[in-house]
C-alpha cells in the first residue's frame, strides 16, 4: 500500500485519466492522473487555485469533466451524475463542512442516510458513527450550526459516512480548526481507514494531511506535479519549501 | 507604548452563554496582537465587540482614549477601526475592484480617486489580477484577501484580521502574513488577529492573548505562551512540537 504508484498489479478503486475541467470559460484541471488503491489514505496538496477541490468535485460527480475518465471500482462513471456517485459509494465532505445549521445533528446525520442502499442501516449506521464520534451522541438534539467548528468537522464525517461510501472525499478536513481539535479529527480519519474505508483528502495542512497518508499527491496549475509516498512527501526538499514554507 | 485600545472587563452574553467573561488587554501602536484559542472561546466574538457589531453587557472599550463601547461599526469606521470577516462577506455581483472602492467610498465620494486607490491595495496585496472578476466565483483563500483590501481602502489605524490566513498552504499562508506584517505602510498602527494557523500566529506577533471558555488565560510573547501548559492543554494539544525536522 505504500508503493508509489499505489500497486499496478491490482485494480484500483479510483482511477482519474487525463481529467480536464472548465469553470466557464477558465479552465481549472489540465489533465489530472491519479489512482487509488481500496484502503488507502491518499491525500492531496497543493496551492490555492491548482484543482485540488475540483478534483475531488469531478470524481464524486458533482462537477463533470470536459474531458478524460474517471473510472470507479472498475467502471467509468465519468458522465455519472453525483447523487447515482453517492449511491454507488462516494460521499464528499465538502470544504467549510456544510452542514444544514438549522436541523439538528440527528437529522444532519440522517440526510446522509438517504439512498435506497443505505436508509435500511439508518439506524446501526447511526450508532456505528457514534461509537465513532461519541461526543455528537451528546448533540444529537442540538442545532448543528450551534456546535463548535470541530464537531461540526465531525458532523459532516459522520454524514458521509452515513451513506456507507467506500470512498470518502475530504476537502480540508482542518480549515478553521484549533492545532488540538486538528489532531483530534485526523485521528477520527485513521479510525475511519481501519474500518477498511478508503479516503482521499485534500489538505492544506500538509503535516497533519500527509502524516496521516499513505501516498499523496502534489497538483499545480491543475495537473499532477509530482506523486510519491506520504512519508517521502514530507521530506521532498521542494514540497518543504514551496508548501511548508521552512 | 501608547494603548490605541484598551478592553477594560468585557464581558457578554447570549442568552444563557457567557460567551465573554471579563476580559481585559491592551493593543499597542506599532504592534501586531493575535488572539488564539480553542474554537468557540470567545475570539471572535472580541472583534464583533471592538468593532461594534455587539455591545458589550459589561466593561468598557477605548479606543484612542475614547470609549466605544456603545458605538455602531460605521461609526466606528470612520474613527479607524477596519476588520475583516471570518465567513466572508463580499458583494458578490461587485468585481473585486468595486468591492474595495466601497471601503475608500467613506472618505471619498470621487470616483477615480476611490478607483486609483483600490487599485494600489489590489496590486500590494497582489490579487490585481483579480480585479475585474466578480466577488462571487474566488476562491476562498482569494475572498479572505479581499476581505483586508476592502478593510485597508477605508484607511483603518487599527485592522482587526479574523481568520485570513485559513485555507492556504503554510508557504501561502506566510507570504500572506508577510504583507500583514507591512500594513504600517498603509498609515496602520495596530494589527489584532484571531488566528489558528500557529507558524504565522508565531512568525508576526509581537504579543499574544490566548482565551479560553471566554475567559483569558494567558498573555504575553509568542514563545513564552506557547510554552505554558495551560496553553497547550486547552488549545494546541500534545503533539504541538512536531514538526518534520
Amino acid at each position: 500500500m505504500t508503493l508509489p504508484d499505489g500497486n499496478p498489479a491490482a485494480t484500483p478503486l479510483l482511477e482519474l485519466d487525463s481529467a480536464t475541467a472548465f469553470y466557464g470559460d477558465l479552465q481549472a484541471l489540465f489533465g489530472v492522473k491519479l489512482r487509488i488503491q481500496a484502503g488507502e489514505i491518499v491525500t492531496l496538496i497543493g496551492s490555492n487555485g491548482a484543482g485540488k477541490t475540483t478534483t475531488l468535485r469531478v470524481i464524486s460527480g458533482v462537477k463533470r469533466a470536459e474531458s478524460g475518465t474517471v473510472r470507479f471500482a472498475g467502471e467509468d462513471v465519468s458522465r455519472v451524475p453525483a447523487h447515482e456517485m453517492v449511491a454507488r459509494g462516494v460521499s464528499h465532505v465538502p470544504e467549510g463542512r456544510q452542514v444544514f445549521p438549522f436541523l439538528t445533528v440527528r437529522e444532519n446525520l440522517s440526510l446522509g442516510a438517504y439512498t435506497p442502499r443505505a436508509r435500511p442501516h439508518l439506524k446501526q449506521s447511526m450508532e456505528e458513527q457514534l461509537t465513532l464520534f461519541p461526543r455528537l451522541a451528546e448533540r444529537m438534539n442540538q442545532l448543528a450550526g450551534t456546535l463548535s467548528g470541530g464537531e461540526q468537522q465531525m458532523v459532516a464525517i459522520a454524514r458521509g459516512l452515513m451513506a456507507q461510501p467506500k470512498l470518502l472525499l475530504l476537502d480540508e478536513p482542518s480549515l478553521g480548526l484549533a492545532p488540538k481539535v486538528v489532531d483530534e479529527v485526523f485521528e477520527k480519519i485513521q479510525e475511519v481507514q481501519r474500518r477498511g474505508i478508503t479516503m482521499l483528502i485534500v489538505e492544506q495542512n500538509v503535516v497533519a494531511g500527509l502524516s496521516i497518508a499513505d501516498r499523496g499527491y502534489v497538483v499545480q496549475n491543475g495537473a499532477v506535479l509530482l506523486e510519491d509516498t506520504a512519508k517521502n512527501l514530507l521530506t521532498n526538499e521542494m514540497v518543504r519549501a514551496a508548501y511548508l514554507g521552512l | 507604548m501608547t494603548a490605541v485600545l484598551e478592553l477594560r472587563n468585557i464581558a457578554k452574553r447570549f442568552g444563557g452563554l457567557r460567551a465573554v467573561k471579563s476580559v481585559s488587554f491592551e493593543m499597542n501602536a506599532g504592534e501586531i496582537l493575535f488572539i488564539i484559542g480553542p474554537n468557540g472561546a470567545g475570539k471572535t466574538t472580541v472583534f464583533n465587540l471592538i468593532s461594534g457589531f455587539l455591545h458589550p453587557d459589561e466593561g468598557s472599550i477605548l479606543f484612542n482614549g475614547k470609549d466605544i463601547s456603545r458605538l455602531a461599526p460605521h461609526h466606528n469606521a470612520r474613527l479607524g477601526i477596519g476588520r475583516t470577516f471570518q465567513i466572508v462577506k463580499p458583494l458578490k455581483n461587485l468585481t473585486v475592484l468595486q468591492n474595495v472602492m466601497l471601503g475608500a467610498f467613506m472618505h471619498t465620494g470621487r470616483l477615480q480617486q476611490a478607483e486609483a486607490e483600490a487599485g494600489r491595495i489590489l496590486d500590494f496585496l497582489q490579487m490585481s489580477h483579480w480585479k475585474d472578476l466578480p466577488a462571487h466565483g474566488l476562491p476562498l483563500a482569494a475572498l479572505k484577501r479581499l476581505e483586508i483590501a476592502r478593510a485597508l481602502a477605508t484607511k483603518p489605524k487599527l485592522v482587526l484580521l479574523d481568520e485570513v490566513v485559513s485555507g492556504l498552504t503554510p508557504g501561502e499562508a506566510l507570504a500572506l502574513a508577510g504583507l500583514v506584517k507591512r500594513l504600517p505602510e498603509w498609515g496602520v498602527s495596530v494589527v489584532g488577529g484571531v488566528e489558528h494557523v500557529m507558524q504565522v500566529v508565531m512568525k508576526i506577533a509581537d504579543r499574544i492573548v490566548v482565551l479560553d471558555y471566554g475567559a483569558k488565560i494567558a498573555e504575553g510573547k509568542p514563545a513564552e505562551v506557547v510554552s505554558l501548559p495551560v496553553v497547550i492543554e486547552a488549545y494546541l494539544g500534545a503533539k504541538y512540537k512536531e514538526l518534520p525536522k
